[in-house]
């Protein structure tokens, strides 16, 4: 789905990415993770197109993503942090969302509103965002990444935020959207949250990938029983 | 062109809810009113008028402006995220904003105007004059505004920025201008101060706006060599090309920052 070839960034000294290789295999989730600065979220950042990689390519099925905006109509992202204009209503910006989108729609002829009915979001999308708290602009947002039924998404710590109930429901979104064959990009502080609905890992190090596989390959490749235990492995074994 | 309209519309929906544009449209109204109630709906209450807007506009524009595209960054991202341009999206953004600004300015100042019956005859046309450059120092202000807060990443360098450049155009230029004519007072320096303030748009403003009131007879010589160039036909296009420059330069370099931007 997305190949990623020798792709680097650099903020000011700071080698942010330094020459990533990575396969996105499609119809799996990919939970991306690494400690913080190792340059997950510019990696997430590139393949949207929202920063610009200073060498290297990325690819969507073969094809480079670069400047044309059209590929970003396959794509679904929920950002980590929800916040919306403030005077506007859920209703509106998911108006405006889908207008953005030349009203696109899904295979079945109408949106996915499944995630608004099961977060019984239906009460809170008139009032104006800035009345909402913190967890329900997150359902919100979560609700725009899977309106349009893309066939990547990219959740950028998508439960951070929710409530568990809603967390399980928004791993149950992820999980059916596996099973609908979409591919989906997922990055967390939270292992067993990965553990629960990631298929591969990318351990992401200093820019480069350390580790690239199934999260059953990175147990058996670090000898743990865990994969929050593989990955601290991963930590210190390359912090040595 | 369509995604520039539908964020143009969304944007204008969610700044005129604001309680900011309110306020900003009830200070005009508030002004405008008591201006002509009690200083007489004659030519000195629109002066007096003007010099309000010459300081407020430039003002609230780029403070309210810098702000706004701080605050709307992880919107912007959100959009971006989207399949649409930058370059419309840019747009969309700057005249969602701009364009209630202006409304609000227009009509706090226009109504009290109607109502007090100062909108017909030549008083009128100041009066019509007076908006129009208000709308325009709006325009050119919230351009500065979204180029320099696309410009830079940190929100309270872009603030303070803003506020240096309303001081450095509003008050600093003014004093630097004086300070030279009276150093160079025995040179005929008309012609290069009619540069110095074609060069500042809201010098440029109250130029044209002195000129409307008719009150170039207090500037002297200065005034009257004012009066010959912004009389005419001539002039006014100068000042219209101007203005006309101050919005597109910065709107065309933030165009190109945002454009290169790393979200």
């Amino acid at each position: 789905m997305i190949t990623i070839h020798q792709l680097t960034k650099r903020f000011g000294a700071l080698d942010v990415l330094a020459g990533l290789d990575l396969d996105i295999r499609p119809g799996r989730v990919t939970g991306v993770v690494g400690p913080n600065g190792a340059g997950k979220t510019t990696l997430i950042k590139i393949i949207l197109g929202l920063t610009r990689a200073d060498s290297g390519r990325v690819l969507m099925d073969g094809e480079p993503v670069g400047d044309d905006a059209a590929y970003r109509k396959r794509v679904g992202y929920m950002p980590q942090i929800a916040r919306f204009p403030e005077n506007l209503t859920g209703a509106e910006l998911i108006t405006m969302v889908e207008e953005l989108r030349s009203g696109q729609r899904d295979a079945a002829g109408k949106r996915d509103r499944e995630l608004i009915e099961r977060f019984r979001l239906d009460a809170h999308l008139d009032k104006p965002l800035r009345t909402l708290s913190g967890g329900t602009r997150q359902k919100v947002n979560a609700v725009l990444a899977f309106l349009f039924d893309p066939d990547l998404l990219i959740l950028d710590e998508p439960t951070s935020g929710l409530d568990p109930v809603a967390s399980a429901i928004l791993k149950e979104k992820v999980a059916s959207a596996r099973a609908a064959g979409k591919t989906v990009i997922v990055t967390s502080h939270v292992m067993a949250e990965l553990e629960e609905i990631a298929d591969d890992i990318a351990f992401l190090l200093d820019g480069r990938v350390r580790f690239a596989g199934s999260v059953h390959d990175l147990k058996l490749h670090t000898r743990q029983l865990s994969l929050e235990r593989a990955i601290a492995h991963m930590m210190t074994r390359t912090a040595a | 062109m369509r995604t520039l309209v539908k964020v143009t519309g969304y944007q204008m929906r969610d700044v005129v809810r604001s309680r900011w544009l309110i306020a900003y449209a009830l200070f005009f109204l508030l002004a405008t009113d008591a201006l002509l109630r009690f200083g007489g709906a004659d030519v000195k209450a629109l002066l007096s008028l003007s010099n309000v807007v010459l300081l407020v506009i430039p003002l609230v524009a780029l403070v309210f402006g810098t702000m706004h595209v701080y605050n709307a960054r992880e919107f912007t991202e959100l959009l971006l995220a989207q399949p649409v341009g930058r370059r419309e999206l840019f747009g969309g953004l700057y005249l969602g904003l701009a364009i209630p600004l202006s409304a609000a300015f227009a009509a706090g100042v226009a109504i009290p105007v109607v109502v007090h019956g100062v909108a017909s005859g030549e008083l009128g046309v100041s009066a019509a004059t007076l908006v129009a450059l208000g709308v325009a120092l709006t325009l050119v202000f919230s351009a500065t505004a979204f180029c320099l807060a696309v410009r830079v990443q940190d929100k309270s360098r872009g603030l303070g920025a803003a506020i240096a450049i309303w001081l450095g155009l509003s008050v600093l230029y003014d004093g630097l201008v004086l300070l030279l004519a009276s150093l160079f007072a025995d040179y005929p320096i008309e012609r290069p101060l009619l540069g110095a303030m074609v060069a500042n748009p809201v010098d440029l403003a109250r130029v044209v706006l002195l000129l409307r009131f008719d009150v170039s007879a207090l500037m002297g010589y200065t005034g009257a060599v004012f009066k010959s160039f912004f009389g005419g036909s001539g002039g006014l296009a100068v000042a219209v090309c101007a203005l006309a420059l101050w919005v597109t330069v910065p709107a065309w370099l933030g165009v190109r920052a945002f454009q290169r931007k790393d979200f």
